[in-house]
């Protein structure tokens, strides 16, 4: 954390115009990415999934993103044109969705796709692709590479599609990695060996990671910082580690509103929402 | 005055929009405004609406409307161009042309409003009930649906007509025996996404049967897809309309139906070109509102477009 | 209340031929809460429509409230038995106003006073009757879900089904419905069988559970001894260690239990 952070964005802010009037979907989330994980929790409607959109510039229309930086190794993002935007998008920063059904293209084999996604972002020959696809199917755990390097979409289980959705995104060895729920469709087994393949290949490439997600368990257990999210804006920032000493009362509230393994609480908290978290 | 007048057509809105009706025709009509809310901002659908309402109106007023009978025949009057006294010249007969299309209208208005009240219930009614039972009834209802499907609709119904002998009444018939394959099939497919979903599942958890289901559960949800394709089809009704009554087996003279006018018109369609002319701009502006609606109708109530 | 033997659930035929339960048996005691759990594919929710009788495919014995179930149930059945699904998106017809939607299971079985049925549904489940002629896109996925609750308490069963009634749902609703459950039990005396993958929901809710992996019961154990960890089979233990946050050396050591 003592060089340049990778990511540096200050006052972003999202809003869609609707019938009645313009919804604020994002209000004013500065935050900062270095080489590390940095968790981005709430529930939904609180914006995380936006602000992860936006910083590769993924905010559906009729949306509109202002921020007053929003920077990526010091090129500014919400300026660079589409073209060069591409040359980042992917190959630089790698984004990987909730449901790997509707991000891999049916009618392509898994090999295929991960071969391409390396041929676009390098000059490399059809037999190197399929090398390095391979490793990289090796590298997520998947068994038995040449096999499911033939295989489609639709073959393979929900686990081993999110895997090689994982494989596809990290094939041209992004600097930073999006990850919007890239687990919260897998059983918790697969979910925990997703993630180790995850965690290793950042440890191990010095890659940083924004995990946007629902769960604070895994979040606090899985990241190293962790921004909590309410109503578009960041109401807390907490080292993953102390998050059961979360100060906010929102954050408390959360924690508080999960059952346990060993409740025996009558009944679950349930939170209270304060109207001047808003402006918190 | 003008204040209360404001306050009260507020109080309407309000009362339409407002986020808790206090009952069913409330909650109905909230909706109803809102789809209309929607709708009227698309300009075009707005147009082919006005076209639209302007043909029923037509049809309402044709003998208000009408400068002269479109029966009498004055041969002195023949094949008039259009001018003051005929607005839209003369045919052969010395029929005003524009009285025989306001009449005519009404024709076009009937050959429409029979067959959408018939061809589209059938096949929503046999694609429902196919798609939801499916086995067997669908394989029975879908084969039977793929025969109707396999012949051209205007031989079909050319077909149909020459077996029941020509008319308007059998051209109406023929029309719609040979257009509800379609409609069978668009209900067939989405009943089959609907089938399995859990708000059916929940029904059948309380016990509904079978008819309650499809009728009260599916058939609501199929509807708004089908009354989007049966506007849209509508064109393709009058032509095919027009087309029998231009080979003379649709509607017999001396009724004014705009398809057997072009065809009595044809004889003399390089140098009495109005004669031909007239109705068909008729039927193209028609066929063109029930398209303009059906477009606007589709952004209004298929979410699927969205 | 339930008592199902030697369940057996098959999908398709011949060599396509799936084996979903493979010979599940369990009981679950008059006014108890039982939980089922297991992950994806472990066959626990094909039990549930099993049950409930929303599949006729099986083959052994259920038996509901006293009386063995035939595959296909009389409509008498469902007033003794409901169940409430884990989409509330999904389980409400996007047509039908709330009101529609709980009127119709009055209509169907033929009960009087059908806006005093409904306006105390909707008191049960903690919406207030503004919500009655609302449609669902206008409600939150918190509300649909209370909706779904109030529809199948309308026919006062004894019996209510739950298919991870909360897993579509943020975690601050899912301890009011949760809440709202457990009050809902205590209330009315119903008879829960609980699915879910989530250990801490079935910690919280049920007094018994059962784990489930590829069509069979893996181990029966009380709630307590889940709360103290106590699992007796391997495969309970790893999902123990899997719902308690990540942990990268455990996830190396997870394997398939076939």
């Amino acid at each position: 954390m003592s060089e340049t952070p990778l990511l540096e964005v200050e006052n972003l802010r999202i809003s869609f115009p609707t019938r009645t009037g313009v919804t604020q979907a994002v209000r004013g989330v500065s935050f900062t990415v270095g080489r590390e994980k940095l968790g981005i929790v709430g529930e939904s409607g609180s914006g995380k999934s936006m602000t992860g959109r936006a910083i590769l510039r993924l905010v559906p229309p009729p949306g509109i993103v202002t921020a007053d930086r929003l920077s990526f190794q010091g090129e500014d993002l919400l300026t660079l044109p589409e073209k060069r935007l591409r040359g980042i998008r992917g190959r630089r920063i790698s984004m990987v969705m909730q449901d790997p059904k509707f991000s891999l293209n049916p009618v392509m084999t898994i090999g295929a796709q991960i071969a391409e996604a390396y041929r676009v972002h390098s000059s490399a020959g059809t037999a190197e692709a399929k090398r390095r696809a391979l490793e990289m199917l090796e590298a997520v755990r998947i068994r038995n590479p040449e096999r499911v390097y033939g295989l489609y979409p639709h073959e393979v289980s929900g686990g081993m599609g999110q895997r090689i959705m994982i494989a596809m995104m990290l094939i041209p060895n992004p600097d930073l990695l999006i990850a919007d729920e890239p687990t919260s469709a897998l059983d918790v087994t697969v979910q925990m060996q997703v993630l180790a393949i995850m965690d290793e290949l950042c440890s191990r490439r010095g890659m940083g990671m924004i995990f946007v997600s629902h769960d604070l368990n895994l979040v606090a257990s899985f990241c190293d910082r962790i921004l909590i999210m309410y109503a578009g804006r960041v109401v807390e920032t907490c080292r993953a580690s102390e998050l059961h000493a979360a100060k906010h009362p929102y954050t408390r509230g959360l924690l508080d509103s999960l059952p346990r393994l060993d409740d025996t609480r009558p009944e679950l908290p349930v939170l209270a929402r304060d109207p001047s978290w808003l402006e918190g | 005055m003008t204040a209360q007048t404001h306050t009260t057509e507020n109080g309407l809105r309000a009362w339409l929009t407002a986020e808790t009706p206090q009952s069913r025709g409330q909650a109905r009509l909230g909706r109803v405004y809102l789809g209309w809310l929607a709708f009227s901002r698309n300009r075009l659908a707005m147009i082919g609406l006005g076209i639209v309402l302007l043909l029923v109106l037509m049809a309402a007023l044709a003998p208000l409307l009408a400068p002269y009978d479109p029966y009498t025949q004055d041969l002195s009057q023949r094949l008039l161009p259009p001018s003051a006294a005929h607005w839209l010249g003369t045919d052969a007969f010395g029929r005003d042309i524009l009285s025989r299309i306001l009449y005519g209208s009404r024709l076009t208005l009937m050959i429409v409003a029979l067959v959408a009240v018939t061809a589209p219930v059938a096949g929503l009614l046999i694609g429902t009930v196919a798609g939801y039972l499916g086995g067997w009834v669908d394989a029975v209802l879908m084969r039977v649906t793929d025969i109707f499907l396999a012949f051209p609709k205007l031989i079909l119904a050319l077909a149909f007509v020459s077996a029941l002998g020509p008319g308007i009444e059998n051209a109406i018939i023929a029309i719609a025996i040979t257009s509800w394959p379609p409609y069978a099939r668009i209900a067939r497919a989405e009943t089959i996404t609907i089938r399995k979903s859990d708000f059916i599942s929940a029904v059948r958890l309380q016990g509904a049967s079978t008819p309650r289901i499809i009728l009260g559960h599916v058939v609501p949800l199929c509807s708004s897809s089908l009354i989007v394709r049966v506007t849209l089809d509508m064109a393709g009704i009058i032509l095919t309309a027009a087309g029998l009554g231009f080979l003379g087996l649709g509607a017999q003279p001396p009724a004014p139906e705009w398809g057997a006018m072009i065809a009595t018109g044809r004889q003399y369609v390089l140098e009495q070109w109005w004669v031909a002319t007239m109705p068909g701009i008729a039927i193209f502006v028609v066929s063109l509102g029930f398209n303009l609606l059906g477009d606007g109708l589709r952004d209004v109530l298929d979410p699927k477009g969205q | 209340m339930i008592d199902v033997k030697d369940l057996r659930v098959t999908f398709g035929h011949g060599a396509d031929a799936v084996a979903a339960v493979q010979g599940v048996s369990f009981a679950v005691r008059e006014g108890e809460s039982f939980g089922l759990v297991g992950e994806s594919g472990s066959g626990k929710s094909t039990v549930l429509r099993a049950v409930v009788g929303l599949n006729h495919d099986w083959t052994g014995s259920i038996a509901v409230a006293g009386a063995a179930q035939s595959r296909r149930r009389e409509k008498g059945f469902f007033k003794s038995c409901q169940m409430v699904f884990q989409d509330p998106y999904g389980s409400l017809h996007p047509r039908h106003t709330i009101d529609r939607i709980l009127a119709e299971p009055i209509a169907i079985h033929g009960l009087r006073d059908a806006d005093a049925r409904i306006d105390r549904v909707l008191r049960d489940v903690g919406l207030g009757p503004q919500f009655r002629f609302r449609y669902p896109h206008q409600l939150s996925g918190g509300q649909r879900q209370r909706v779904a609750i109030a529809r199948a308490l309308v026919l006062e069963p004894r019996v209510l089904l739950l298919d991870e009634p909360t897993s579509a749902l943020d975690v601050s609703v899912q301890a009011e419905i949760l809440n709202l459950l457990k009050r809902l039990r205590a209330e009315h005396a119903l008879t829960y069988v609980l699915v879910s993958h989530n250990l801490a929901v079935v910690a919280t809710m049920c007094d018994r559970l059962a784990v489930m992996n590829r069509g069979r019961i893996v181990e029966e154990m009380d709630v307590d001894s889940l709360r103290r960890g106590e699992a007796r089979e391997d495969y309970t233990r790893q999902l123990l260690r899997a719902s308690q946050g990540y942990d990268r050396a455990a996830a190396d050591s997870f394997k398939d239990f076939a």
